[in-house]
């Protein structure tokens, strides 16, 4: 459906490349549910967030020196001497947390209402694939300040490869470029942390068309089918997400402004040194549950693949769902285990934050074990045995129509 | 039931109408972007550090009657010569028709002896050579411009002559350059 | 019921993930909280403390401590005048050069040179202080647990080992210090310096006045930071008020 226009040049435009209309439909006249709550913005709020990441990155990186005996430096430098550059730096840092805080919202989001489920399963694998990339990217820029925690967490993650069998030393040499964490591991980390955003770019597009092709899903989890259960994205969704905008910029304006380091760790304003380890090297918090997940397993190996199986697992999740209900609204027995898996996800990143001492090791190793069982046991089983609620028998009648189910479905989870 | 659309606020299409409130929200937005763009832009221009090093103070007590000196300034070479009096004389009396780029020799020294100016050729930015050239001042090499005394082009390519840089005297023996 | 569940879990999460950041079982003692004029929303560094406590590093910490960090013309910063700046780095030697026949030279440092180190390399300083590096000072507020206040607990809490502690040779103890036991002896005593500005120079002053001085050092922009983050959330609330009654407006007309 071509855009009506008189405007002679969007007309010259449409006709050889139709990018106005491209946009009319996708940010325009798209079709969104009427009933999106809030936790439906952080996907648009992570796409900002995406954009704030790339242009300070691409700022710092004017001034920034890619080399060990500079990079510390450099980075002071940007912080005293380049004209707020204080600013940029710290909304670069401050800014790679807030993408996490929004992504794992959004993955919250995604288990709670079913998200996940058909046609929509390679609209979710590619958001693992942007999730896996994301946590990439993050590793590899927390490395370039080379900071005591920037050496000894690549040192401590690129080790782990060697876990593999056969080839893993190899592989290990392969990643440093050398026999230790160094100016060339230094070099290639750089080279990739510009790099990736870029491509995250190029998946979020393909996320997003996977989405516009069949449409959004909603949180009552039923297919819009009449006519009135959509709206168009202007003006409903533009605003609304615009006022997302802001108030997520208000808790980001808080941390930048106020707090810009309470989310990293003090042993990173010391210089890097090989010789000396700090007594705890903590990755930062978007990392924990997973460093949990990691030192839970006392085997290195075996370590290794818990650690990525715990993201990997994410990928079958679409099939691991037995049931054929989308939205936990109507799920009362797995909406239990669904805060459950929360709350395990808080446990993990405490364990994960903390020495593996004493009654920590036996914690953490329950909450591994319930976050594997959650996705390979409970999904399964409980979507199979479970009752569901009765479904609403379309998104308007739920949202306006007779007393009771309108209030319901609107108001409670 | 398909939605309804209450019809004060809106014109025939269904979409609201421009109003006070959304072109308020708007440019009050719109004015945050712009002022938040002022940072991105400024990052670009000289840090601190390199504002620290936009002047340079010299020494010239010794620098003998005939000798120059070449200092960087700005990651520039500038050449600080001391005249000798013949020097200053044959710059003083040339002709200003016989100049491509006229300029008396007193608008370009504070004083007659010393000769500060930018070593950087006015034509493509090459480094000219000292005492050297058909009058006896500096010769680029890179296309063959030849500048007096007083720095200033006489013949060849170059359009203007050798830059005068902002400088001052501190003391008889210290010169402040930019 | 979500809605509450959900923050309610999420500001446990980030408190806990907070302290747990910065007090991974360090072990050490928990520093004193002291009320700093830097503290806080609106705070700013007291400029007086800050120059005494540079006095300070200069009389006391720099024969050991480096401060790579500070130029001479960041001094300007904590209200010395440039003539004050030019004439105090005048009095410190840096190296110059090198010249016409290639040696280096010493000359007195200009505005726009940082503070030398008091040891040419790490090793050389490592050699004069038991087998420990002095840290370099730029920094050291923020990267230290507990920032100003465990710096001035630190200062002043160097004490007699307890009995089951063995304190080896040219080592000190601090229970502020992870670990309690480090090759710095405590420096700070009455009366230590003469100040320039005749504040009395009690250890307890010295040591404020020395957190003051670091947390400047480490953070000069702390002040413009704040100022600015007031504007922008400032902004940011206005616009979010803006924006939710336009919302609200847009939304309207759906039902």
């Amino acid at each position: 459906m071509t855009l009506q226009t008189n405007n002679k040049i969007i007309q010259w435009v449409e006709y050889r490349l139709p990018i106005f209309s491209l946009l009319h439909e996708s940010l325009v006249v798209y079709p969104t549910p009427r009933n999106f709550n809030i936790w439906y913005q952080f996907g648009s709020i992570a796409g900002i967030v995406l954009m704030v990441q790339l242009v300070t990155g691409i700022v710092l990186a004017m001034h920034y020196t890619p080399h060990v005996d500079m990079a510390f430096s450099s980075v002071e430098h940007i912080m005293r001497d380049v004209n707020y550059g204080w600013l940029m730096r710290y909304m670069h840092a401050n800014g790679g947390a807030m993408f996490f805080i929004a992504i794992y919202i959004h993955v919250f989001r995604g288990l709670y209402y079913g998200s996940y489920k058909a046609p929509r399963e390679l609209l979710w694998i590619i958001g693992v694939v942007i999730l896996l990339v994301m946590m990439a990217t993050a590793f590899m820029g927390y490395v370039l300040p080379w900071g005591q925690m920037s050496f000894w967490a690549a040192t401590v993650i690129t080790n782990l490869f060697s876990a593999v069998p056969l080839v893993g030393e190899s592989v290990v040499t392969w990643l440093w470029g050398g026999f230790s964490v160094d100016n060339a591991t230094l070099n290639r980390f750089y080279s990739l942390h510009y790099l990736l955003p870029f491509v995250l770019v190029g998946l979020v597009i393909v996320h997003l068309w996977a989405l516009h092709h069949h449409g959004s899903s909603n949180p009552l989890g039923i297919d819009a089918k009449a006519p009135g259960d959509k709206i168009p994205f202007h003006p409903y969704y533009t605003v609304k997400d615009c006022l997302g905008f802001a108030v997520f910029g208000i808790v980001f304006a808080i941390f930048l402004f106020y707090l810009p380091n309470a989310m990293g760790h003090p042993d990173n304003y010391i210089p890097a040194d090989p010789l000396v380890t700090p007594p705890h090297i903590v990755p930062e918090w978007y990392f924990l549950p997973f460093y949990a997940i990691l030192r839970a397993i006392p085997d290195k190996l075996g370590g290794v693949i818990a650690m990525f199986g715990s993201i990997g697992i994410l990928f079958f999740v679409p099939w691991l769902d037995t049931s054929k209900v989308r939205s936990c609204r109507f799920r009362p027995i797995y909406k239990q285990f669904f805060w459950i898996l929360f709350i395990d996800c808080l446990v993990l990143g405490y364990v994960g934050s903390q020495p593996p001492e004493g009654v920590l090791i036996l914690i953490g190793r329950i909450a591994t074990a319930y976050y594997f069982g959650h996705f390979l046991i409970v999904m399964p089983v409980v979507g199979w045995l479970e009752r569901p609620k009765p479904l609403p028998k379309g998104i308007t009648e739920a949202v306006l129509g007779d007393g009771d189910s309108a209030t319901q479905a609107k108001e409670t989870a | 039931m398909s939605s309804t659309v209450s019809e004060s606020s809106h014109d025939d299409d269904g979409v609201p109408r421009r109003d006070f409130l959304y072109v308020s929200a708007t440019a009050f937005g719109g004015v945050g972007v712009v002022a938040a763009a002022w940072p991105f832009v400024d990052q670009m221009n000289p840090s601190a550090d390199v504002l620290a090093l936009s002047s340079t103070e010299i020494d010239i007590s010794a620098i003998e009657v005939g000798q120059s000196v070449t200092v960087v300034w700005r990651g520039k070479p500038v050449f600080v010569r001391h005249r000798t009096p013949e020097e200053i004389e044959v710059a003083e009396a040339v002709k200003l028709d016989d100049l491509p780029d006229p300029e008396t020799d007193a608008d370009r020294v504070q004083k007659p002896e010393w000769l500060i100016v930018v070593g950087v050729c006015t034509h493509l930015g090459c480094v000219p050579l000292g005492q050297q050239g058909e009058y006896d001042g500096w010769f680029c090499p890179c296309h063959g411009s030849h500048y007096d005394t007083s720095a200033r082009i006489r013949k060849g390519p170059a359009p203007s002559n050798l830059v005068v840089p902002p400088y001052e005297f501190l003391t008889d023996t210290t010169v402040k350059i930019g | 019921m979500m809605r509450r569940t959900l923050f309610g879990s999420l500001w446990v999460a980030i408190g806990l993930v907070t302290a747990a950041n910065a007090w991974a079982a360090s072990g050490a003692k928990a520093p004193q909280s002291i009320d700093w004029s830097h503290s806080g929303i609106a705070g700013t560094y007291d400029r007086a403390a800050a120059q005494r406590g540079y006095q300070i590093y200069r009389e006391v910490c720099a024969s050991c401590h480096g401060l790579k960090y500070i130029a001479f013309r960041n001094l300007l910063d904590i209200g010395f005048s440039e003539d004050e700046a030019k004439a105090i780095a005048a009095d410190v030697e840096v190296q110059g050069g090198p010249d016409r026949d290639g040696e280096m030279f010493d000359r007195p440092a200009a505005l726009f040179d940082y503070h030398p180190s008091p040891f040419p390399n790490d090793n050389a300083a490592k050699a004069s202080n038991n087998g420990a590096l002095p840290p370099d000072l730029s920094l050291i507020e923020k990267a230290r647990a507990g920032g100003a206040n465990y710096l001035y607990s630190f200062l002043l809490g160097f004490e007699d080992a307890p009995a089951d502690v063995t304190v080896g040779e040219g080592q000190y103890y601090n229970p502020y210090f992870p670990g309690g036991l480090l090759s710095m002896p405590p420096v700070l005593e009455d009366d230590l310096v003469e100040y320039a500005d005749g504040t009395a120079a009690t250890a307890d002053q010295m040591a404020r006045d020395v957190a003051t001085f670091l947390s400047w050092a480490a953070e000069p922009k702390m002040e413009i930071r704040k100022r600015t983050g007031f504007k922008v959330i400032i902004f940011l609330l206005i616009l979010t008020g803006l924006l939710y009654a336009a919302k609200r407006k847009v939304w309207a007309n759906l039902h």
